[in-house]
């Protein structure tokens, strides 16, 4: 099959997705990161804008720039990874963690909790807020992890725009939330800074879900988000690292869009929630 | 034959989609995907909107989802949906296009890509120019595309954008856009029988 396609800005023709792999291909040869099993059209458009903004025609232009440049691959590698996000987002997904999770993990005197793809912190402070305010946080540790070290630095600060703050008070408040969102953090200067007493038990660390392993069992995983631009095996591969993480009664959040339903993981997965993508570990009879 | 119809809509879309769906005939069943600009909210009950089909269900879109015969897949609100080349469905977050998300022509692009010459995409009422350029797309790629006709479209400008880029196969109202996909379904299923279709 011939195609010829000239999407909004530029034509595409067969070596496209030739020059891509060997852009992706290059990257994990030179820098460690392995991009070669995400979801290709959304991957397709990231590359496209990396291509736009560098003011170059093709992905082997942009290679053999980034090969000699680590600074600039160092730019380039948050359009590869960055997703959007926002506080206590699908709120209702929060208060399912707190009517069907909370419970359990207050049977537990230690709990862990793994926040994987944690971007900027978003999800991180939204989940320390509910732990603080179920009298968890205390004998809980968060690993949030992230493949990107630019996101991990700006989740460690904690400043976010002020403008977004309203938004996540809405959902704060839609999730459940028992106090005053604006106790959490203080304002200033179009900035709003997070209170740090909330990361007190959160461990930042660089985390690839494409090529490193099990560091810790679980009790809770978040991964929101994320699997959505992986295809179908880093998406497995993801999920047999979740496997190998989560605790024999744990549970696994997922966006609200994901499914366990089109994985080889499906089986080992009860659903506590099918509209929030919530699940716990399905009890084996051995 | 078409194996899989997308179509794009935006303001003024929920009635033609309507009544698009509704001049389908049942046996007609290649999935269908759509992206109606909607603003993000409660889900919705789609059947209500819609109007309900015997034969088929709507689903709303979620990663990686495979299509079936009778599927009428809805795009969620506030992703791009896509379709990658082994035919399955990817949701992505990306910036939005021309202020949507999800965008007709991220979607429309994605399936010239992944269906060439065997998808039909379908434009109807809109007021931006969404939808334009992913039709010119699965034009290039050999695909069917259709356009509601300006006159009917609540809101005619989508249509219009797409016109002003190229002549689409077809221009009409949304149940003569239904007639015409149903026949040339017919005619290309006879071709097949006859052993004509490749």
């Amino acid at each position: 099959m011939k195609v010829m396609i000239e999407p909004t800005l530029r034509l595409e023709d067969e070596n496209g997705p030739i020059e891509r792999e060997l852009l992706l291909r290059g990257i994990q040869l030179k820098y460690g990161y392995d991009f070669t099993h995400y979801a290709q059209n959304s991957m397709r458009r990231r590359i496209d804008a990396i291509m736009r903004e560098l003011k170059l025609k093709s992905a082997l232009d942009v290679l053999s720039l980034i090969l000699h440049n680590r600074k600039l691959f160092d730019d380039v590698l948050p359009q590869l990874t960055i997703g959007v996000s926002e506080m206590f987002r699908d709120p209702a997904f929060f208060r399912a963690i707190r009517e069907n999770v909370v419970p359990v993990l207050k049977t537990f005197p230690r709990v862990t909790i793994w926040c994987a793809g944690c971007s900027t912190g978003e999800e991180v402070f939204s989940l320390a807020i509910l732990l603080h305010e179920e009298g968890l946080l205390d004998r809980a540790t968060i690993f949030a992890t992230d493949i990107n070290p630019s996101a991990l630095r700006a989740a460690r600060e904690g400043i976010y725009p002020a403008d977004e703050m309203k938004e996540n008070t809405r959902n704060y408040l839609a999730s459940g939330g028992r106090s005053v969102f604006n106790t959490y953090y203080t304002a200033d200067y179009g900035f709003a800074k997070m209170d740090k007493s909330l990361l007190k038990n959160v461990v930042f660390s660089e985390h690839n879900l494409a090529t490193d392993g099990v560091f810790a069992e679980c009790q809770l995983i978040l991964c929101r988000n994320v699997l959505i631009y992986f295809d179908p095996i880093l998406q497995n591969r993801a999920l047999d690292l979740f496997m190998g993480s989560i605790h024999p009664s744990g549970f696994l959040g997922l966006g609200s869009k994901e499914s366990l339903k089109f994985t080889t993981h499906a089986n080992d997965f009860d659903v506590v929630d099918e509209r929030w993508k919530l699940y716990q570990r399905r009890r084996t009879h051995a | 034959m078409p194996e899989v119809i997308v179509v794009g809509a935006s303001a003024g879309g929920v009635v033609a989609l309507r009544e698009f769906l509704k001049a389908l005939p049942l046996y007609f069943r290649p999935p269908i995907v759509i992206v109606q600009h909607l603003p993000k909210g409660p889900r919705l009950d789609l059947e209500l909107i819609y109007g309900r089909r015997l034969n088929s269900r709507y689903l709303e879109a979620e990663d990686k989802m495979r299509l079936r015969e009778g599927d009428i897949v809805m795009a969620a609100p506030d992703y791009h949906l896509a379709f990658e080349k082994d035919g399955h469905l990817s949701l992505s977050q990306d910036a939005p296009v021309y202020f949507s998300r999800p965008s007709i022509d991220i979607l429309f692009e994605s399936a010239a890509i992944a269906f060439g010459s065997s998808v039909a995409a379908v434009l109807m009422s809109g007021a931006s120019q969404d939808g334009a350029n992913g039709l010119l797309c699965v034009h290039r790629a050999g695909g069917l595309t259709i356009v509601q006709d300006p006159h009917e479209a609540q809101n005619p400008t989508m249509p219009k954008s797409a016109l002003a880029l190229f002549q689409p196969d077809f221009v009409g109202t949304v149940c003569e856009i239904a007639d015409f996909l149903v026949q040339r379904r017919d005619i290309r299923s006879r071709d097949f029988v006859a052993g004509a279709h490749p």
